[in-house]
């Protein structure tokens, strides 16, 4: 038997029933494109908040005063007031550490002029700005001779730049007011847009955490530290040894609990992938479903088709086809359709992810394997479900075909 | 005739279903023999199993147990595809319903069982069902659609189909049995003219009438033959056409 005769059988075929062939590949389209949608989904929001994590800092080591794990009535942290200058200096010198800085801060209404807008001063060093993978956009940073003096002066973010200044002046060297201490300002910071929980990270103000200790809080403890590893292999080793120093400066006993908690921004990232996991295992559980909708509705068709075509089985046996030659047709059209089905799927797959991500703004991040496995899955499906029934069709002798109702 | 080569020979062909656990014999023992060139009707009561020997003839149906030659050829011992290739190369099947491909035109319904034999290329395969379509008087009507086509044009576009592989013998199972007088008897002076071409033809049919026509009428009962007589001098199906009042068409 000719190939190229099969070819033209298979192609008479599918042109003389149309909708049948569209109904089959509607199930295969449908099936190949929600897969690539729903984990491009789930790919793309992973991969963002991934990004947003790795955007909050380098390898960030996170002190807070007071431990959390401690039994009974849990203390603000805030309130805490185990935390020292004096111990952000000697952890300084502690050689897996890249950078650190003390952290105070204190919210309030930041005035200019007929302006004013409440947020929140965070106290530190320009050590920070490494940590938080901040810039400086405008202006400069303020200095350690800044720090020494408790200047006042401080660097503003977006978001306060735009309340304080909405006709759009050039804030640097304009002298807004903390509450009642003027600051002048002498930088603005780079914009980094809202963070994966909605947060506005340009809602800062930065300023020496001298001055802010000193001349807004008037307190002589600091309130965390934050600092970054040299590297996010050593970053658990420096965690370890931040706390032996801490324990060692505090003068704790071997019996004694922490009185400060250490976080890492890996410990963080962890939690938020574990959520992000789940988020894609749902999703993909979506699209298994649809996929298996999918699957169904081309097992249905090509199924009940091939059933239906008993008659044209049996007719064109009666006059001379094999049973090969019944196969190889069936499994021709089931090809062509399968595979323009999943190609089609595919395109739509990418479209509407690209939809998605246009018109809702969700990230999308399509993965080739979710391509190559819904198109695998349906065209298997819409192949076999050809076969097999024209399988047993042509296995029957003519004539019992032809009777076939 | 005798003279002739021997087509079919048929001995003691059986064939039973099973209904509803019952055995039903369809064919109780029958054994003739067909030489080429003859033009044998067969007939009986319905339900006499003249479809189910016709469809054992060709190669459609398996006999529960007999021996059926074919052109020298034992059936029994053919595989699956091997009969498939003799029903392709050796047998034209008319049946009583057309069995034409629905939606496909005339010409490519002739050129189905040439589809299926590699031999003949894309260009000869044209020119036969052009040629087969023109000898069954259908060569205006190529590429009508099988539901674009009355009962006896699309009987015609079957006979052609038969025909277009030019086979050792023609089975008709009740072939004017769908249509009227005068189209039965047009279709009947198209065998007769095969007929006078040297082709083999086994005719179903119920029309008693129709044995006038031919060369040797077998008759069945209950699945068994009761008479097989030889007629020298068949009447001229076209004359007969001829005189019927020209009244529709
Ligand atoms: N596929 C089948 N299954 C069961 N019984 C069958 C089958 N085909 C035929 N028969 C039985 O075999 C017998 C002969 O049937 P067959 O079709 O050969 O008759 P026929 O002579 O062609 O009749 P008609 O003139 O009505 O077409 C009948 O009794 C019928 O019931
Ligand atoms: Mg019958």
């Amino acid at each position: 038997m000719k190939f190229a005769n099969l070819l033209k059988i298979a192609l008479k075929a599918l042109n003389n029933n149309k909708l049948r062939c569209f109904l089959t590949m509607l199930g295969i389209i449908i099936g190949v494109a929600s897969v690539i949608t729903m984990l491009a989904i789930g790919q793309g929001s992973k991969n963002s908040i991934k990004a947003q994590i790795s955007e909050m800092g380098s390898n960030m080591i996170m002190i807070h005063p007071g431990n959390m794990q401690r039994g009974g009535v849990r203390q603000s942290a805030d309130d805490m007031q185990t935390l020292e200058v004096s111990d952000y200096e000697a952890m300084k010198s502690l050689p897996g550490v890249a950078a650190i800085s003390p952290s105070v801060n204190s919210g309030g209404q930041l005035v200019n002029g007929n302006n004013n807008y409440p947020s929140t001063i965070y106290g530190i060093t320009p050590d920070y700005l490494d940590i938080r993978k901040l810039k400086v956009k405008d202006g400069t940073m303020f200095s350690d001779h800044d720090i020494q003096t408790a200047a006042k002066v401080c660097i503003l973010g977006k978001t306060v730049v735009d309340n304080l200044f909405p006709g759009g002046e050039d804030p640097v060297g304009r002298v807004v007011r903390f509450g009642k201490i003027p600051l002048t300002v002498i930088g603005v910071l780079e914009s980094k847009g809202t963070n994966s929980m909605g947060q506005d990270q340009d809602d800062v103000v930065l300023a020496p955490y001298t001055t802010v200790m000193k001349r807004i809080l008037a307190i002589d403890y600091i309130q965390g530290i934050f600092a970054s590893a040299v590297d996010e292999s050593t970053t658990d080793e420096t965690i370890d040894q931040m706390t032996a120093l801490l324990r060692d400066r505090h003068k704790l006993k071997e019996s004694d609990e922490d009185d400060f908690q250490i976080r890492s921004q890996q410990e963080l990232s962890e939690m938020m992938n574990s959520t992000s996991d789940m988020m894609t295992v749902l999703l993909a559980c979506i699209a298994g479903i649809s996929l298996l909708v999918g699957g169904i509705g081309i097992m249905n068709i090509m199924y009940v088709s091939v059933t239906e075509r008993t008659r044209e089985i049996g007719l064109r046996m009666s006059i001379g086809a094999r049973g090969i030659d019944i196969l190889s047709q069936f499994l021709i059209e089931a090809v062509i359709i399968s595979v323009t089905g999943g190609v089609i799927g595919i395109l739509i797959g990418v479209l509407a992810s690209w939809l998605v991500n246009v018109i809702a703004n969700w990230p999308v991040y399509i993965q080739l394997y979710s391509v190559g496995l819904s198109f695998a899955v349906c065209t298997v499906t819409g192949v076999f479900f050809g076969w097999y029934p024209a399988q047993k069709a042509s296995n029957l002798d003519p004539i019992e075909a032809l009777r076939y109702e | 005739m005798t003279e002739n080569k021997e087509i079919i020979r048929v001995e003691n062909l059986r064939r039973e279903f099973i209904v509803g656990g019952e055995k039903v014999k369809a064919l109780r023992g029958v054994s003739f023999t067909i030489y080429q060139g003859e033009f044998v009707t067969i007939m009986g009561t319905s339900g006499s199993g003249k479809s189910t020997l016709l469809n054992i003839l060709g190669c459609l149906d398996t006999p529960t147990s007999g021996e059926y030659r074919l052109d020298g050829v034992s059936v029994q011992t053919m595989s699956k595809n091997q009969r498939a290739v003799i029903r392709n190369r050796k047998i034209g099947f008319v049946f009583q319903n057309y069995n034409l491909l629905p939606k496909t035109t005339a010409i490519e319904n002739v050129e189905l069982p040439l589809l299926y034999n590699s031999s003949v290329s894309s260009h000869e395969r044209r020119e036969r069902a052009v040629k087969a379509l023109e000898a069954v008087g259908l060569h205006e009507r190529l590429y009508h659609k099988s539901n674009q086509m009355s009962g006896g044009q699309q009987q015609r576009v079957a006979i052609a189909r038969a025909l277009v592989n030019e086979p050792v013998m023609i089975l008709a199972d009740e072939a004017t049995g769908n249509l009227d007088t005068r189209t039965s008897f047009s279709i009947l002076t198209l065998f007769q003219e095969l007929y006078e071409r040297g082709r083999t033809i086994i005719f179903v049919t119920h029309n008693p009438e129709l044995a006038l026509y031919s060369s040797r009428n077998i008759v069945l009962r209950d699945g068994k033959i009761v008479s097989d007589t030889l007629n020298l001098s068949p009447a001229s199906a076209r004359e007969a056409f001829e005189a019927l009042p020209n009244d529709n068409d």
